[in-house]
């Protein structure tokens, strides 16, 4: 008897490091890559970095909202904002992003009031912004579903003859669903200018990643004709540096690509979720030492880029959009009850109608009740 | 303009005219383009409109569907075959999941403007997954809308008022019916709106409520009945997603009977729903219970048996026997 599974494979390396594209370090030193490298003024460095304080203090928000009970559910982004903010900002306001529920960092960069996203998990709405203006499209639950949609879109571009480009967001878990394996094949024969963003942060709830995959997801993209690169998803130089390149690629008529982001979820699935069960707590802490924001922080001090002030206005921004999000969740209005028939469908559909005209009379029933 | 044309191929001239009238109407489906679909209802399209707009797409029904989405976000039209009913199955999750719901995930914001073209139904003796009736589920859910034209001049007309519309529509083609031959006159406008039934025969002894296949089916029932003088209303629904019930009810108001007759399993099946509906608006003029003719509640069989699973002229008049028999 032995206890190995003759199907366990042996897990993949933790730090992926040594196959992923760096330009920061955890320790905040500034490396340069053949392939992908990024010239970036101090303006741009000192905002990433903002960005990612921002984001983070958005989830951190948010996860305290869901613990007062103002929120049904929180998916905890934490962890993942460097490769958020990264591939977000690599995006131009005509390209078009595919999320799954998480992407509350990539929300940010695409101008989407976080007030909006809280107002998903309270309960108030399922959507909550037009993804026409944003080009932003509406958070996706069912894993995967959103990857045929992308290249849908990105068939679109095409058609128009747009030099546009779509990105499509889905997690290491996502990785063994059909739909996102039939977008591989979608987007490869008709060459869409779609760019696969996974980011691999380990976990699909409790399953870890040598559940989905005996091979880095970054090399599946072989099988089906693309370049795949994978980056260090804690370092948002990187990310951007390998999405913009990427998405160029894709607008220029150089067809898809995967970039798996090599990450790490620090926090729950949700706040449903328990990971004390199943992973080990010496795994999260050993992720702590790459903190996203961190080796940031430990550039811009050792480039001298920062000073006091500038650090006291973020956290008052910061200050002020965790006051926009407390006060604005208690304020969001519950939808009135007849809301949920106004747009099951675009045209009059006469069952619609009648269910609403009968709800109407029950719910006037009670009115007559009480005079 | 009135010549004589199939079921097939006044889709095929419905199909060419939306692809005519509005340059963001796409096609996509396995084989709908050089071969012209496998029942060549496509036939000729992708020639004349160019492979970006009639799309032989790869072999993932499922994304055939999440494909249609996109381009919808993208202000597309787009015209999705499913090549058999039993394969529709695999892109059930994006029709439920994505394709019904996104209107109102975004409260209005976002069109799903899609026609999913379906050939449903048996009769032809094909091999299994090739001969059902999947219309319940698909009406079941809010979001969709679900039509089926059950002769020619409804399917040159219903297909472009399906792809018109600007929510995802279900078109469910009776793959039997393809070679019924009817006269058409492609001029002027369409005789009826995409949701209204239509009475096809009036009677006056009971209403025979059918859609698709089973439309020609009780016709026939009902001159077979008239030589026994007994006269048969019969109902085309057309659109299952909204149901006329006016049109049901009125014709039960006068007969005061009722038999539904379609190739889905009873069980469950749009005769459940009508029955209850029509017990409902109809209970003091009722002279029977509505009664239903259908499916059984067994896997589509082996094609040899499927005259004895199918609906036929004998079990619909045996119904209606069943129901004149009451009071």
């Amino acid at each position: 008897m032995t206890d190995a599974s003759p199907t366990q494979a042996a897990p993949p390396p933790i730090t992926g490091e040594g196959t992923f594209v760096q330009l920061l370090t955890p320790e905040g030193e500034r490396l340069h890559h053949p392939e992908y490298d990024l010239e970036l003024t101090d303006d741009d460095y000192r905002a990433l970095f903002r960005d990612l304080v921002l984001v983070r203090r958005i989830d951190a928000e948010a996860t305290a909202l869901q613990r007062q009970g103002e929120l049904g559910l929180w998916a905890s982004l934490l962890g993942q904002e460097a490769a958020q903010v990264g591939a977000g900002r690599a995006l131009r306001a005509t390209d078009m992003a595919f999320p799954t529920y998480r992407e509350h960092g990539v929300a940010w960069c695409r101008g989407v009031d976080p007030l909006t996203l809280l107002g998903l998990f309270r309960g108030t709405t399922n959507g909550g912004w037009r993804p026409d203006e944003h080009r932003f499209a509406l958070y996706t639950i069912v894993i995967g579903d959103q990857c045929p949609q992308a290249v849908g879109y990105a068939m679109g571009v095409q058609l128009d003859g747009a030099e546009e480009a779509v990105m499509v967001f889905f997690g290491d878990g996502a990785s063994s669903q059909g739909d996102v394996n039939e977008s591989f094949i979608w987007a490869s024969v008709f060459n869409a200018p779609v760019v696969f963003f996974c980011q691999n942060n380990q976990w699909a709830i409790s399953e870890p990643l040598e559940r989905q995959t005996r091979i880095p997801l970054y090399q599946r993209a072989n099988g089906f004709g693309f370049p795949g690169v994978r980056v260090d998803g804690n370092d948002v130089l990187a990310t951007l540096a390998v999405t913009q390149a990427m998405m160029q690629r894709a607008r220029e008529g150089g067809g898809p690509s995967l970039i798996e982001a090599y990450t790490y979820r620090m926090g729950a699935h949700t706040t449903s979720d328990d990971p004390t069960r199943y992973r080990l707590g010496s795994d999260v802490e050993a992720w702590k030492l790459r903190d996203p924001i961190e080796r940031l922080r430990s550039f811009l001090y050792k480039q001298q880029l920062v000073d006091a002030a500038y650090f006291t206005a973020l956290d008052e921004e910061a200050e002020a959009l965790a006051v926009h999000l407390r006060d604005g969740v208690r304020a969001l209005p519950d939808p009135s009850t007849g809301s949920m028939f106004d747009h099951a469908y675009a045209e009059p559909h006469a069952q619609v109608d009648a269910d609403r005209a009968d709800f109407d009379a029950y719910l006037a029933g009670f009115a007559e009740e009480a005079r | 303009m009135t010549d004589t044309v199939t079921l097939g191929g006044a889709i095929n001239r419905g199909l060419r005219r939306s692809l005519e009238q509005d340059p963001k109407t796409v096609l996509l489906g396995e084989d709908i383009g050089k071969l012209g679909g496998v029942f060549r209802v496509t036939d000729g399209l992708q020639k004349d409109f160019g492979e970006h707009r009639v799309v032989d797409t790869p072999l993932a029904e499922s994304s055939i569907v999440g494909a249609a989405v996109g381009l919808s976000l993208r202000g597309y039209r787009p015209v999705v075959e499913v090549q058999f009913d039993g394969f529709v199955y695999v892109a059930f999750d994006q029709i439920v999941t994505q394709l019904a719901k996104m209107h109102a995930r975004s409260g209005g914001a976002v069109r799903m403007p899609v026609t999913l073209r379906l050939p449903y139904g048996g009769g032809i003796g094909a091999v299994e997954h090739h001969s059902e009736s999947p219309e319940a589920y698909f009406a079941h859910t809010a979001g969709l809308r679900v039509v089926t034209p059950s002769n020619p001049v409804d399917g040159y007309w219903m297909i472009q008022q399906a792809i018109a519309c600007d929510d995802p529509v279900i078109f469910l083609e009776p793959k039997r019916r393809y070679w019924d031959k009817a006269l058409l006159d492609e001029t002027g406008s369409a005789p009826a709106g995409l949701f209204e039934a239509r009475v096809v025969r009036p009677g006056r002894d009971a209403t025979l409520v059918a859609y698709g296949p089973m439309v020609r089916t009780c016709l026939e029932a009902a001159a077979a009945a008239e030589t026994d003088g007994v006269m048969l209303e019969v109902i085309d629904l057309r659109s299952l997603s909204p149901l006329d019930l006016d049109v049901v009810t009125a014709s039960v108001e006068r007969t005061g009977r009722c038999v539904v007759v379609h190739e889905a399993p009873v069980f469950l099946g749009m005769g459940a729903e009508l029955a209850a509906r029509v017990s409902e608006r109809c209970f003091y003029r009722l002279e029977a219970p509505v009664l239903r003719v259908g499916g059984f509640h067994t896997p589509y069989p082996p094609s040899k048996l499927e005259k004895h699973y199918l609906p036929d002229l004998d079990r619909v008049l045996d119904a209606v026997d069943r129901s004149l028999a009451h009071g």
